[in-house]
């Protein structure tokens, strides 16, 4: 192993301690990942910072100058920030996300911006104007979406640890097809501000890592409530690193409605030996049932789009991003929006203005509100009783580039289990817990709000009688 | 049918840019007349990943408002998106409030309210060349100075009857808007807006008629002669046999129309082309809850309001309630008249010395605020206490308010410098009356024919011998005693 590569497998944590110890420079970890991002062959990045920051982290960074890669929908001043659409091309913003600014100045410096499904909608990254991410397990297969760069850029060692998001499942089913551990949070556990928006009341940033406990750590500090953002809420504890070496006494919820019909055989089989872990661990595990979980698509796909349909009217061609030219204003606005939007934003745009319509609103948004509402309802009984509800993540692994991309209601299932959680807005971690075909498989656990130190408590028990080796996909990356 | 067999119907909705120091949603501060776009950011330009917070300021005023304008408050209001397409609204949206607003059912006046809610205003547009209208501009800019401006939007029921009620409601309103502090309330600078919701029906029907809305009319002229027109149109329609289509209209008071009124209207979009706003609710904002303490500190900021001043006008002091009415909805001339008054003291009827400032002082000052001329509020205090003790007569007293209104100074000083002091003794007067007699023999005659209404010739000799200084009602005494009636 050379000395880049040594450093590639510390984990961030691991990294961060190094750095502090004195064993390892910032400068060079930081260009340590910085030639493997560049030289990405995985379409994983969009931009790659050209050279370390010039002043290191302060002595006392809590994150010890660990680089980050930054889903490209975030806001980073002078940056590139695109959100995978042709609509805002070379748009540098003014200013940077709260949270990116956060994590910066806890010691985790801009390392790049990662590729992503057009305004974060998709599963598979093939919705990029910037092309499709490849999967460092099988470069013919899809990373998830829509924060495949992230997801891949970490699983293949070309970033120690990424920021996506999730609007229903962008985090959560990247990390399972990439097999590394990602985290959505309670909804408002984390400012939205600079978060380039879908579904507003739905997004929410999160950690890509390696492991459980990177995970832990890059989430503690980005947690806390913004004055910039109503809706974010201060974090009622601090972020713990995990340990612990059983589940003694933790009770699993495994719902029917998400566990059944749909799931690939190699992940159910994966799911049903990670419950026999967990039981011999001391969890004790029983059915349950989500209601309306069997509904959670048919409202998201209302509800998101809705929002999605008002919060993409700014791309107008107007003051920033894709201009097309024309001698009149309505001209100027259909042509730019034409052009400048790819298939899939466009159909989840005319969907939710359909569904927002005057003589349609009760019918399509209305009733979904009360469909999300009654899933809340769902969880908050099932947590009664239960500590944490688990499903696989995804119901397939890593599909082949191109498969779905002929039929959107298939690529719409993909999200089939973790949609739930986002409507209800409640954290929930996906895990690696295996291999079907030589492909990653991920199993979720989902908590109540705010839940996330159990949370994490528990998948890092679980990871540690896993073993779960993700290394094969950082050797296989490189050159 | 002629006109007044119709009844016209009109509804009011205001839009009150509130006086806060920063914008609705953002740390920007507001501005009139800075040069373009220096008053922004990311939030305000609706650049992506922006998110608005509420300005606490403007609930604040809302409030006081909603409380001067006796509305029911709403203990948990939300905000809604309106989306349009349009450059002066960076988001593609306006936040809004729709059918949970702030300020729901209330009263100002003989009109009730319909609703009040919080509002963002949008970005202003400039139309370059050409008129500045939009037509037949070369190009338009956008200044985003005035976007994310607070705005109050007053939404009043369909209770106002003609033109000049309107202007004399929304009078109302400003007033009590100006004395809460919320707003500057200029209609020049766009600080309030008002729209006319303006339909007619036959007199007598309770139904409502098919009602445009008629917009930009920028001053209170402007909004009586606009309702006006689009009254005198909307019966010229229905008398042709014709129908009221439901529209959005243009009033432009520099043009007039066919018929040759002052004023042309113009249609800027009808029914079939009105928006669907699709409002949902804005995701980016948590409901407004009203706290005790919200309400508490809205509540203690309220000043006394016209309504209650005038009321307490008529209750406490007597004046006529057209009096009451005019100092309460001007507050200058209230303002004035309440530092007059405590002047005079007990030595003044109120509604004497209200008459002379209403009546006399207005009709030489005009519009202006009596505050700003030479006249203190103690001079003609003075004026009303001697014109009490007969020590000078009205007519004389009409000659110092000149020179006050020209020079200032003290009454007292100007009636012994001009010699207005009323005449003392009756010997003095009864040689005028006297002479006044020998001058007009056709008059006399009359009188002796028991036709009162001659004297007027005589009071008129003797009041201009004297220079206004008689009482009018000794001349009479000593008229009738001279001719022995």
């Amino acid at each position: 192993m050379s000395a880049n590569d040594e450093l590639i497998e510390l984990g961030a944590a691991e990294a961060a301690e190094a750095v502090r110890a004195g064993d390892v420079k910032p400068a060079e970890l930081f260009d340590a990942y910085r030639e493997r991002a560049a030289a990405d062959e995985l379409n994983a990045f969009t931009w790659v910072a050209d050279a370390a920051p010039v002043e290191g982290p302060a002595a006392d960074a809590p994150l010890g100058g660990v680089p980050l890669a930054v889903k490209d929908l975030f806001c980073t001043e002078g940056v590139p920030s695109q959100a995978g659409s042709r609509i805002l091309a070379g748009y540098r913003p003014p200013y940077t996300a709260s949270v990116v600014a956060r994590l910066a100045a806890a010691g985790t410096p801009l390392l790049g911006k990662t590729n992503q499904d057009e305004f974060a909608m998709g599963s598979s990254n093939e919705n990029s104007a910037f092309g499709p991410v490849r999967n460092p397990w099988d470069r013919e297969r899809v990373p998830g979406g829509s924060s495949g760069g992230s997801a891949a850029a970490v699983a293949a060692g070309l970033a120690p640890w990424a920021l996506g998001t999730d609007t229903g499942g962008s985090i959560r089913q990247p990390a399972a097809l990439c097999g590394i551990v990602g985290l959505k949070p309670t909804y408002g556990a984390v400012s939205r501000y600079g978060l380039i928006a879908f579904a507003s009341s739905l997004d929410q940033a999160g950690p890509f890592a390696r492991d459980v406990t990177d995970a832990a750590l890059l989430f503690r500090h980005m947690v806390g409530q913004d004055e910039l953002d109503s809706t974010s809420l201060a974090f009622p504890e601090p972020i713990a690193l995990p340990d612990g070496a059983d589940l003694t006494g933790v009770r699993l919820g495994v719902p029917e409605e998400l566990t059944g019909e749909g799931i690939e055989s190699g992940v159910r089989e994966a799911f049903s030996a990670t419950i026999a872990l967990a039981e011999q661990l001391g969890a004790s595990v029983e059915a349950c049932h989500l209601p309306h979980a069997p509904h959670a698509l048919s409202a998201y796909y209302l509800i998101a789009p809705a929002e999605a349909s008002s919060n993409l009217a700014r791309y107008d061609g107007v003051r920033y991003g894709y201009r097309a030219e024309a001698d009149d204003l309505l001209t100027m606005y259909l042509r730019t929006r034409a052009e400048g939007f790819g298939a899939e934003v466009k159909r989840r745009i005319m969907l939710g203005t359909y569904a927002l319509s005057s003589g349609y609103y009760d019918a399509y948004y209305g009733r979904a509100q009360k469909v999300r509402t009654k899933i809340a309802e769902d969880f908050r009984s099932a947590f009664e009783r239960f500590d944490f509800i688990v499903t696989p993540t995804s119901p397939t692994v890593a599909f082949r580039l191109g498969e779905k991309t002929a039929d959107p209601l298939s690529m719409y299932l993909n999200d089939f289990c973790t949609v739930p959680m986002s409507l209800a807005g409640i954290p929930a971690i996906s895990i690696p817990n295996g291999l079907s075909d030589g492909l990653p498989v991920g199993f979720q656990l989902a908590g109540p709000a705010f839940s996330e130190n159990r949370l994490l408590r528990a998948a890092y028990v679980l990871e540690q009688a896993l073993g779960f080796d993700g290394s094969q996909a950082r050797g296989g990356a490189e050159g | 049918m002629s006109a007044s067999a119709y009844e016209p119907v009109i509804g009011l909705e205001i839009h009150v840019q509130l006086k806060t120091r920063t914008k609705m949603f953002c740390g920007c501060e507001l501005s009139f007349g800075d040069p373009p776009n220096t008053h922004t950011c990311p939030v305000c330009l609706g650049l992506p990943g922006a998110l608005p917070v509420l300005n606490a300021k403007a609930v604040h005023y809302a409030l006081m408002v909603g409380m001067a304008l006796d509305c029911e408050l709403t203990p948990r209001s939300i905000f809604h998106r309106k989306n349009y397409f349009y450059p002066d609204s960076p988001k593609g949206y306006q936040i809004s409030q729709y059918d949970i607003p702030i300020c729901g059912a209330g009263r100002l006046g003989d009109v009730r309210i319909h609703r009040a809610h919080l509002e963002e205003d949008a970005a202003k547009l400039i139309h370059l060349g050409g008129t500045g209208r939009i037509h037949g501009a070369s190009e338009s800019v956008v200044d985003f100075n005035r976007g994310g401006t607070p705005l109050v939007e007053i939404v009043t029921e369909p209770d106002v009857r003609s033109a000049a009620q309107a202007r004399e409601w929304l009078t109302l309103l400003r007033t009590t808007l100006r004395q809460l502090g919320v707003s500057d309330v200029n209609m020049d600078e766009g600080s309030l807006r008002c729209d006319a919701n303006v339909s007619i029906r036959p007199a007598g029907s309770d139904v409502l008629g098919t009602k445009t809305e008629l917009k930009n009319m920028n001053s209170f002229r402007y909004l009586e002669r606009g309702v006006e027109a689009e009254i005198a149109r909307q019966i010229a329609i229905v008398e042709a046999g014709g129908e009221v289509i439901q529209e959005t209209l243009h009033y432009d008071p520099t043009t007039r129309s066919a018929g040759g009124a002052p004023g042309a209207i113009s249609s800027l979009r009808s029914k079939e082309e009105a928006h669907d706003y699709r409002y949902f609710p804005e995701p980016d904002l948590v409901p407004l809850v009203l706290e005790e303490r919200m309400l508490e500190a809205a509540r203690a900021e309220l000043p006394e309001l016209p309504a209650q001043r005038a009321e307490r006008y008529e209750q406490e002091l007597g004046l006529s309630a057209d009096t009451a009415r005019l100092f309460a909805f001007r507050s200058e001339l209230g303002d004035y008249y309440e530092l007059a008054a405590a002047a005079a003291g007990t030595s003044a009827e109120p509604q004497v010395l209200a008459n002379w400032i209403s009546g006399e002082l207005v009709a030489r000052i005009g519009d202006s605020d009596p505050a700003a001329s030479k006249v203190t509020p103690g001079a003609i205090a003075q004026l009303v206490v001697l014109l009490r003790g007969k020590q000078i007569q009205p007519g004389a007293a009409k000659q110092v308010l000149d020179a006050l209104v020209a020079d200032g100074g003290e009454p007292e000083a100007i009636v012994a410098a001009l010699g207005l002091g009323a005449i003392g003794g009756a010997d003095e007067l009864a040689e005028v009356v006297a002479r006044a007699l020998e001058s007009d023999p056709a008059a006399v005659e009359k009188l002796r024919a028991g036709n009162m209404k001659a004297i007027g010739p005589i009071v008129g000799f003797v009041m201009r011998e004297t220079k206004g200084r008689a009482d009018g009602g000794e001349v009479n005494r000593l008229v009738r005693e001279q001719l022995g009636l």
